[in-house]
């Protein structure tokens, strides 16, 4: 049994159920959900890589996530642009922002950086808040295309937009995971595990930092582009640091540095939230114990605890295969061992 | 000369932790720095490999001013260096921590990571390459694939030899490599120092096991309250007056 569930088979299995999924459902209603749940991977998958593979927690990805959705916004609404090219410039400015105030905020460490990263995601959400004549401040911007058509492709009914998140989440997975399994990705993990280490051992760690913090943004830009062009209403509250504790949640409960915690938590806290919606805001009550007894007792997320017992298990094997070994090869051995229990 | 120190000083506030040392390491040998508790040898260790700033002289390596350069830097250049305290990435196998320390000497990036290139496969091969042939050298072929956390404090020590010589270094400063193991396998230590010697690596290492010193070390340094009391060989270091007086107190005709 365990030997099916292993990566090979689960993988292709999950992408194959994530494209069959709207067939299944042929709600409308689920689809958008999940649609949703995909976008916010993206940006859980760039918080990971910071926050989990390089620990260093940004608590400044709500602002950038807006960032990429305004950008976005005002680029296509404002200035009427073609939608791929605000696209990729939303994404330009999100991390071109994104290098500068890594710049200073990488000179903390630790809690301080959580702190500076902190108020910075509070001013971006400010200034998008008040700079009325730009942002249209509390009232929003409406009417931001749906993404653009490509080729004969277009993005105008929830299904097509389905599988173009869906597409882009695949691609972002995949650049994740060959960063996380490359020597970069090791580097990432060596300034996570000890910085004055990685240091020593000749790894320029401001350069690599900076690179994560870019990376990261990026990803939260893209999410944020993703997300205007799929609601086609932002208002300034998506800035607001609520989401950024939002994915923060998602990437707890699925595990914080493992792959597959982004997806694990994402899906099921946005599933079960939207299960309890009836309860409207006392669902809290419900959430808030959940997450501090996962926390207590599952520190590293679902993901992580399930990696963490199979490392365990194969620990075991092995180390019940050398002690067999031990008693067949050395008769004597294994008598001292008896005489010494 | 291959490395010298020239009056080189580190001030904390108003603490001199290292005064005005002049030091030279002689290639191909055994260098220790010895010293009571608090006498700066760590201090001094820090400054060469560029975690403190030095607050005067300079520090010069086979004729190039190193003295303000980052720890990065100075480990490009060829020197390496284990902490007091084992300092390793306790959560990943020996074989990844050590991979790690072959990275320095790589040029794929991260577009390399994203596109897959010839380039990464090949560096990759490379620091894995490395990383098992410095976990030969150190004798750990047999905890190769388990956690550092879940090894015993010696094979920690030869864990943290191995990420040194992994970024293949000229030059390796240990600072007390031998604390907290016993007899046994303090010798065993001192042998691999002796092995990473006979390969043309120098050693400059802080040891307070003074039996395993004098019998390993060509030259030693004594420092006490950060300046440099006596320089020699261990025979002549055994018998400086200065030295039997900075351990034993009082005066040095007693």
């Amino acid at each position: 049994m365990a030997k099916i569930i292993n990566k090979r088979f689960i993988i292709p299995v999950l992408i194959l159920f994530a494209i069959v999924f709207p067939f299944v459902t042929q709600n409308d209603y689920f689809i958008h959900v999940m649609t949703l749940s995909f976008i916010w991977m993206i940006g859980v998958y760039g918080l990971n890589l910071l926050a989990g593979y390089t620990g260093y927690l940004s608590l400044a990805h709500a602002g950038f996530f807006a960032v990429g959705a305004y950008s976005l916004g005002l680029l296509t609404v404002k200035a009427q642009m073609n939608f791929w090219l605000a696209f990729v410039l939303a994404l330009i400015i999100t991390s071109v922002l994104g290098f500068l105030i890594g710049l200073i905020a990488l000179r903390t460490k630790e809690h301080f950086f959580a702190i500076y990263t902190l108020c910075v995601g509070y001013i971006l959400y400010l200034i998008i808040d008040k700079w009325d004549s730009l942002t249209e401040g509390v009232r929003g911007l409406i009417g931001i295309p749906a993404p653009g058509n490509i080729g004969p492709i277009s993005f105008e009914t929830p299904l097509s937009q389905y599988y173009l998140v869906l597409a882009i989440l695949l691609v972002v997975i995949l650049i994740i995971y060959r960063i996380v399994h490359s020597l970069t990705g090791r580097t990432y993990i060596a300034i996570r595990n000890s910085e004055d280490l990685a240091q020593t051992i000749g790894i320029s760690t401001m350069k690599n930092k900076l690179e994560v913090f870019v990376l990261s943004t990026f990803f939260a830009g893209l999410s944020g582009a993703l997300y205007a062009s799929f609601i086609r209403f932002i208002g300034p509250d998506i800035g607001n640091i609520v989401i950024t504790f939002d994915l923060l949640t998602y990437l707890l409960i699925g595990g914080i540095g493992t792959l597959s915690g982004p997806i694990v938590g994402t899906v099921l806290v946005v599933w079960i939230s939207q299960q309890l919606q009836f309860l409207q805001d006392y669902r809290m009550l419900i959430f808030g114990p959940i997450l501090t007894l996962l926390v207590i007792f599952y520190p590293r997320g679902i993901a992580g605890s399930i990696a963490g017992w199979n490392v365990k298990r194969a620990e075991k094997k092995i180390a019940k295969a050398q002690q067999d070994e031990r008693f067949s090869q050395s008769p004597i051995s294994a008598e001292n061992q008896v005489k010494e229990g | 000369m291959f490395l010298e120190t020239k009056s080189l000083s580190k001030k904390f506030g108003g603490l001199t932790a290292v005064n005005n040392v002049d030091f030279t390491v002689e290639k191909g040998k055994i260098n220790a720095i010895i010293g009571p508790n608090g006498a700066g040898k760590s201090t001094f260790f820090n400054l060469i490999s560029g975690f403190h700033p030095p607050s005067s002289g300079s520090i010069i390596l086979k004729g190039q001013d190193i003295t303000r350069l980052p720890p990065n830097k100075i480990a490009e250049m060829g020197i390496a260096r284990t902490f007091q305290t084992t300092n390793l990435f306790e959560q990943s196998t020996v074989l990844d921590n050590v991979v790690v320390g072959h990275r320095l000497r790589t040029k794929s990036n991260l577009l390399d990571a994203v596109l897959r290139t010839k380039r990464l496969k090949r560096e990759e091969e490379q620091c894995r390459e490395k990383a098992l042939e410095v976990i030969r050298f150190t004798g750990l072929e047999k905890v190769a694939g388990k956690l550092v956390g879940s090894l015993t404090q010696e094979e920690k020590k030869r864990t943290a030899f191995a990420l040194a010589l992994a970024t293949e270094p000229e030059i390796v400063f240990l600072d007390e490599p031998a604390a907290g193991v016993n007899p046994d396998e303090t010798e065993g230590l001192a042998q691999l120092m002796k092995k990473m010697v006979d390969k043309g690596i120098t050693v400059c290492l802080i040891e307070h096991k003074m039996q395993m010193i004098m019998k390993l070390a060509d030259k030693i340094m004594v420092l006490n309250y950060g300046e440099k009391i006596a320089e020699g060989t261990a025979e002549e270091i055994q018998n400086d007056p200065a030295v039997i007086k900075a351990y034993l107190g009082g005066s040095a005709s007693a």
